[in-house]
């Protein structure tokens, strides 16, 4: 506090004599310069060129599948000679890394775009080497669509934990909301014989262990981080034991499967390369985008977002103009519970699939992260989560088309990251002040 | 609007905050609150604000009964409190701060954004505040914080205003225009409740002063009864309002700091080639208002801080480069600024914190594992040569009062072998027998040749024990001045004003505290 | 100021889940306030919970639901039998089994109980470390990984005399939690990342580190494709106590040796007083000459190495050969094991006979009764959350509340009552009337 306040402290006072001149200028010369960013850029392009590039066979081609059946237009395999292509791709970097390195000895800010387009060299970079002389094409849609569908419970999960954080309560027990959305999902959609029946089941039982989680949390003070890692061994329990009972006994009637269908929107699904990918999805997916997009207008622009946002920063603050703490935190919480749930179908109906023992299999954890990553906010977290799924995919098909890189290492990429993001790599992370603490008046 | 309470009792458990208040507020009055640190003024006013329910007694508005479920009824009734600790958010700009809880929504519960700027705009003008409505809180400096605040209050047309110890964060110039701002209220029929414990504010600012003790009402006073007189009220006894000392008897140097300077994580300068020189059996004061350096420079000078420049000097040795705890065996005692999160740690027996700092020194420790029986022996002589009022020294400190935890620390400190003494606030939050207590203590340690250095931001308390005062503003020191320097020319020092310049123009115009101190003397 | 200072300091990543943590004294404390009445009857509410479940999974209770208007005798007696046939089963596995044999399989379940709370134990003590200086250790699982892992490899692929075998198995299954915490730790104490976070990533990559390393030959040393690895030597087992029918083996000295130790370390050394001093105010503490950041360190390095112990001793004890799901679920098992211990020693270590006795119990309940397994899961969450809410309980089973208020206001009373401690901090008070 006091150190952002002090060099303002006085400004309103008429009387300033001494001028702030100096110390501006002091501030300047001893603000360190951030090496961090350049030399990671640095590294990783002299990575890109030296593995990517130099370890590709010489000679080798990596081919590019782009097209699926439905296109309107059907675009043309590509072929990229991969040493050349790395190199290039390497080199582009080299280029952005030197540019990154300028910038911050002159202290000039750069914007996303610099990390972003880094980001999409060194991926194609990799692709080209994973690729190289396989004689498999690298099946681009496939690798796009299969990015997006392993992203569906992230994002899902990581809005659950948005909405939750956001009003203060921390929700570890994400995990176990997905999977007691996919096991009701399952049950749900068995018993009626309808996929639509389990998706609008599988809220309540994400909205069930969300309010468990508030319950708890608001009315006895437990500690919210073990509340939630206590309920999701008590989700695991719950629907392992199920399972082993009553779902196994009659399977045919309690967990059979269920698919929700593909609802191709016309005209968009046609686009070559994101028309199949974003365009030909159940209506779950389609769900997804809506649930995005409101929270990204509602969170910062609604009377219900400004009041979350509240009491997830200073409940006090909330109370002294008449906004109910505890009715806030377990409202937000219980609905992003059946956010949460809504991912949940995903593993079952959304895939047509039975329901089996820990299913989400610490998808709910990778939300967690996207989230923590995407810095509480939707858009942020959509795209961490959409990164995840993407390393993942790309660990999937690369996994088939035999490549040099262990396809753990991939799986674990996410985990990764996410450690450098809470470590202040990736810039400063700033949670909810009162995320955690109960409000006790 | 008229402001009434009936027999209002407020209890927590077994314990009484508020018995049988009855207090009548005139509209267009300013009504002061006049009473020792937890004395019940806060509960008080958050009982009339809602936060909490009263067990006994009614409020009154315009003689009508109300009852409050809540802060939202007390502010729907017309009533608009600022607290001590604003209740703003640092990560929302001005508008949003305003708005909240009363937001102007368009469909779909979207906020129309224009329209709440335009009520800020709207009160800034009206009451000539210069307030930017798309500023962000925590980049606002405290007094445009507190004009946020007003304008919170302001924009559910409060007719009944509580502020509760407003100018604790003001230097006496931005405390002046307050009470412009606070005079302009009243005239446009606004009543005012202002909570303080301060006795030469509500002899310049109240219409009426009632005095409150122990959670009872012990008398009203007219603005003009003399401070020692509210003080005895307020208190209950006899006080002296200064400590008594003897002149001080500055040896040779015992303490330095030279050129120091400290750069915060964020990267701004927040203390600028500081030198100070502190001679044995002197008591240097750091005054300022709080935020402009004084924390981090006892931090800086125990080594919480990273000093990127400069020199700590004590007895000959510098001690820049050493660890915390090094620092505190070359002689450092140390009192902290915030008692609860520094000084203490609540849970601990009041053993544990008896050898907080010492716990891995000789005789408590072998360095390796702890001696309990030779901690407890200790803990217990030296609490009750302090007069600690405690049960046994195995309760966890948090059972007691605020005084006896700074007696605590205090003890701690003290029993050992100290060869520099440096407090930061070492009596805020306490009551007056209390700060009594502190403050001979403090000048018994300079008596015994023991260079001091306290930091306080209340000008009573600098004025009280300093041999010398240094004056902090934006992480300079300002100019250091004699322990009797003139408030008006501290208060001009603290807004950043040279010496020299601070005694020209504290001559040809004095502040309204300060000409308040006149009439006291006159 | 000081609240102020704590909300939105910009500079501290992670202000407020250090805020979190404080509150975590606040639930640590709570915990150990509830006194073992409130314990009894959460395991009380545990069963009676179970015991519905299994009702309501039984086929032949709901055979005989079916006529239940008919003969609600039959429901009522069926019920009661499988409720019966179900904890009898429990209880023969986990304490005392009447039915078998032999007296030495009549006495066999203890000791297997006991071989199931070896892990518990060591690494719940190592989480109850962490829960005592503050810190939300949630990778037990990911240190108990690395500390088998370690442990496996050590115990195979080298050849050693006998005692320094083992000890040398162990101080690597020790180092291997220590080092997985460590990283943790080190974060935290350098650029305060949240260990909560950081620690349930290092789980998630531990198993797959894990699965790379069974699919590496040189690692798993089989010859074969099988993602499990070859066994341990005997010269790096745990010694059985028992001989013969008993799997009971050292490890329960050494979660004994353990229990001890992690007590001194608390209650009677310096580091422990530093450890406890972090946990419940770490300003305090550095402004008493605490080097924060090394114990903060040393809090996950010790309990990471108390985790990776357990592992090991998991490993070198009871399986043996290194597999995939080597660490089952004892991470998670092992918090609340912690918390249902209060973070003591000693009540961590009956918490790990508790419930490694429900797990025993829960292998022959299985067998015999046909219950799933996954339903000490269950047992287990449910205790845990009833004991970390006494108002609850109490609840439950109409008791009054300590101050012997109504329970009907017990909301306002709670609050009340926080307030009253708030306003009482700073009040008033003898010195005056001196």
């Amino acid at each position: 506090m006091s150190d952002q306040h002090t060099p303002e402290q006085a400004t309103e006072v008429e009387t300033t004599a001494v001028q702030a001149q100096p110390l501006q200028e002091a501030e300047s010369r001893l603000q360190p310069i951030k090496w961090k960013f350049p030399i990671t850029y640095a590294l990783l392009a002299l990575l890109s060129l030296s593995a990517f590039t130099f370890l590709s066979p010489t000679g080798a081609v990596t081919q590019f599948r782009l097209a699926t059946a439905s296109d309107f237009v059907t675009l043309p395999a590509v072929n990229i000679p991969s040493f050349a292509g790395a190199l290039v791709l390497s080199l582009l970097q080299l280029g952005l890394a030197a540019l990154a390195i300028y910038c911050a000895a002159r202290r000039i800010k750069l914007g996303v775009w610099l990390p972003m387009l880094f980001g999409l060299f060194f991926v194609l970079a990799f692709l080209i080497y994973a690729g190289a002389g396989r004689g498999a094409f690298i099946p681009v849609v496939t690798l796009l669509a299969g990015a997006l569908m392993l992203s569906v419970p992230l994002i899902f999960g990581a809005m659950c934990g948005l909405v939750g954080e956001r009003s203060g309560i921390i929700n570890i027990a994400i995990e176990g909301q997905l999977l007691a959305g996919a096991f009701l999902a399952a049950v749900a959609a068995s018993f009626f014989t309808s996929a639509y029946v389990g998706l609008l089941a599988a809220p309540f039982a994400g909205a069930a262990v969300g309010g468990l989680l508030v319950w708890f949390a608001v009315k006895y003070h437990v500690n919210q981080i073990i509340v939630g890692v206590v309920l999701n061994v008590l989700v695991i329990g719950l629907t392992s034991f199920l399972y082993s009972t009553v779902l196994t006994q009659n399977s045919e009637m309690w967990n059979a499967r269920q698919q929700l269908p593909r609802l191709p929107i016309p005209g968009l699904s046609q686009i070559p390369i994101i028309g199949p990918v974003l365009f030909n999805q159940t209506i779950l997916v389609y769900l997804m985008y809506v649930i995005v997009f409101a929270l990204h207008i509602l969170v910062f622009k609604s009377r219900w977002g400004l009041r979350m946002r509240a009491v997830g920063e200073h409940p006090k603050a909330a109370d002294t103009v008449g906004i109910n703490v505890a009715r806030t935190r377990i409202f937000n919480t219980v609905l992003a519970g059946g956010i949460a749930g809504l991912g949940g179908a995903y593993f079952t109906v959304g895939q047509g699939l039975a329901f089996g023992q820990e299913m989400s299999a610490g998808q709910g954890f990778i939300a967690l992260a996207a989230m923590i990553l995407g810095r509480w906010n939707p858009k942020g977290a959509l795209l961490a989560a959409l990164l995840f799924g993407f390393s993942s995919s790309v660990g999937q098909v690369l996994s088939t088309i035999g490549t040099p890189v262990p396809s753990e290492m991939l799986l674990m990429l996410p985990y990764v990251i996410t450690i450098f993001a809470v470590a202040g790599f990736v810039g400063r992370v700033r949670p909810p002040a009162a995320e955690g603490v109960p409000y006790i008046k | 609007m008229k402001l009434q309470l009936k027999g209002v009792t407020k209890r927590f458990g077994t314990f009484t905050a508020n018995d049988r208040i009855d207090l009548t507020v005139q509209p267009g009055e300013i009504h002061a609150l006049l009473g020792e640190n937890g004395a019940g003024k806060s509960t008080l006013m958050n009982t009339i604000y809602g936060l909490y329910s009263p067990e006994e007694g009614e409020i009154l508005l315009d003689d009508k009964r109300v009852t409050f479920n809540g802060p939202g009824d007390a502010v729907e009734a017309g009533i608009g409190m600022v607290h001590q600790h604003f209740m703003l958010i640092p990560v929302f700009s001005v508008t949003e701060s305003v708005m909240l809880g009363y937001e102007p929504t368009k469909t779909a519960g979207i906020i129309d954004f224009a329209e709440a700027r335009r009520r800020v705009q709207e009160i800034s003008a009206r009451f000539g505040f210069d307030v930017d409505p798309d500023a962000m809180i925590e980049d606002l400096p405290v007094g445009a914080q507190q004009r946020v605040e007003i304008i919170k209050a302001l924009s559910r047309d409060a007719r009944v205003l509580i502020l509760d110890e407003p100018t604790a964060v003001l230097t006496p110039q931005e405390t002046d225009e307050l009470i412009a701002i606070m005079r302009q209220l009243k005239e446009s029929g606004t009543s005012i409740v202002f909570i303080t414990h301060k006795l030469r504010e509500v002899r310049a600012i109240a219409d009426k002063i009632t005095v409150i003790r122990r959670g009872k009402i012990v008398g009203e006073a007219l603005p003009d009864s003399t401070e020692t007189e509210l003080a005895s009220l307020m208190v209950g006894r006899e006080v002296n309002l200064t400590t008594q000392k003897d002149p001080a008897e500055p040896g040779d140097v015992g303490f330095s700091v030279q050129d120091l300077t400290v750069v915060s994580r964020a990267g701004k300068v927040v203390l600028d080639n500081v030198s100070l020189d502190i001679a044995r059996g002197e008591i240097l004061c750091v005054a300022g208002v709080d935020g402009n350096g004084q924390t981090e420079l006892a931090e800086a000078i125990l080594g919480l801080r990273e000093a990127v420049d400069g020199t700590i000097t004590l007895d000959g040795t510098n001690l820049r480069r050493m660890s915390v705890k090094d620092r505190l065996n070359a002689g450092i005692g140390f009192v902290p600024e915030d008692r609860s999160t520094d000084g203490v740690i609540p849970a601990f027996s009041i053993t544990e914190n008896f050898v907080l700092d010492q716990y891995d020194q000789q005789p408590y420790s072998n360095g390796v594992a702890m001696k309990p029986s030779v901690m407890r022996e200790a803990a217990v002589e030296q609490t009750s040569r302090f007069d600690v009022r405690l049960g046994t020294v195995d309760d966890p400190i948090s059972t007691l009062s605020g005084g006896n935890q700074q007696k605590v620390v205090l003890a701690r400190e003290m029993s050992r072998d100290i060869r520099f003494f440096l407090a930061s606030q070492p009596t805020r939050g306490l009551d007056v027998g209390s700060i009594e207590f502190v403050h001979r203590t403090i000048i018994e340690e300079r008596d015994k040749g023991t260079p001091c250095l306290i930091v306080s931001t209340e000008l009573d308390e600098v004025s009280n024990l300093a041999d010398r005062i240094a004056v902090m503003y934006r992480g300079v020191v300002v100019g250091i001045v004699p322990g009797d320097t003139d408030r008006d020319v501290l208060g001009l020092m603290m807004a950043g004003v040279p010496v020299e310049e601070a005694y020209a123009q504290a001559k040809d115009h004095h502040t309204i505290l300060g000409g308040a101190d006149e009439g006291a003397q006159a | 100021m000081s609240t102020e200072k704590k909300n939105n300091d910009p500079a501290e990543p992670g202000g407020a889940l250090k805020e979190a943590e404080s509150r975590l004294h606040y639930a640590v404390r709570e915990l150990s306030q509830s006194s073992w009445v409130i314990t009894l009857l959460s395991v009380v509410v545990a069963l009676v919970v179970g015991a519905l479940l299994i009702l309501a999974t039984n086929p032949q209770v709901q055979s005989t639901m079916g006529y239940f208007f008919a003969q609600p005798g039959d429901f009522f007696l069926t019920s009661f039998e499988v409720i019966r046939d179900a904890y009898s089963a429990l209880f023969r596995g986990a304490v005392y089994d009447w039915q078998a044999a032999t007296p030495e399989r009549s006495i066999r379940p203890i000791t297997e109980t006991l071989v199931n709370a070896v892990p518990l134990i060591l690494a719940g003590l190592g989480i109850a470390i962490g829960f005592r200086s503050g810190m939300l250790n949630i990778g037990g699982q990911g240190q108990i990984i690395l500390g088998a892992t370690c442990a496996a490899f050590i115990g195979y692929a080298y050849q050693l005399p006998l005692g320094a075998h083992l000890l040398l198995a162990l101080v690597g299954g020790a180092l291997g939690g220590a080092i997985w915490g460590g990283i943790a730790g080190v974060l935290k104490a350098k650029t305060g990342a949240n260990e909560v976070i950081v620690t349930i990533m290092l789980n998630n990559i531990a198993l797959y580190l894990l699965a790379w390393l069974l699919r590496q030959q040189w690692f798993v040393q089989t010859g074969s494709n099988q993602p499990i690895s070859a066994p341990v030597e005997d010269s790096a087992r745990l010694f059985g106590l028992l001989g013969g029918g008993f799997r009971l083996h050292a490890g329960i000295l050494l979660a004994i040796a353990a229990t001890v130790f992690v007590w001194w370390l608390l209650e009677r050394s310096t580091l422990g007083f530093e450890f406890r001093a972090i946990g419940e105010n770490p300003e305090a503490a550095r402004t008493a000459g605490v080097n924060v950041p090394k114990a903060t360190a040393l809090v996950l390095i010790i309990g990471g190495g108390l985790c990776g112990l357990g592992g090991a001793a998991h490993l070198l004890g009871t399986e043996y050969r290194l597999g995939a799901g080597i660490a089952g679920t004892l991470g998670f098992d092992a918090i609340t094991v912690a918390l249902l211990g209060r973070s003591k020693p000693l009540g961590t270590f009956l918490a790990g006979v508790l419930f490694g006795g429900l797990r025993a119990g829960g292998v022959l309940m299985q067998a015999q009764t046909g219950t799933p397994i996954d339903i000490v899961l269950v047992l287990q969450s449910v205790i845990v959350l009833l004991i970390a809410a006494p108002p609850l309980v109490r609840a439950i089973f109409f008791l009054p509340n300590p101050d012997g208020k109504p329970r009907s206001t017990g909301r306002r009373r709670l609050r009340n009552q926080q307030a009253a401690e708030a306003a009482e901090q700073p009040t008033p008070t003898q010195e005056v009337s001196k």
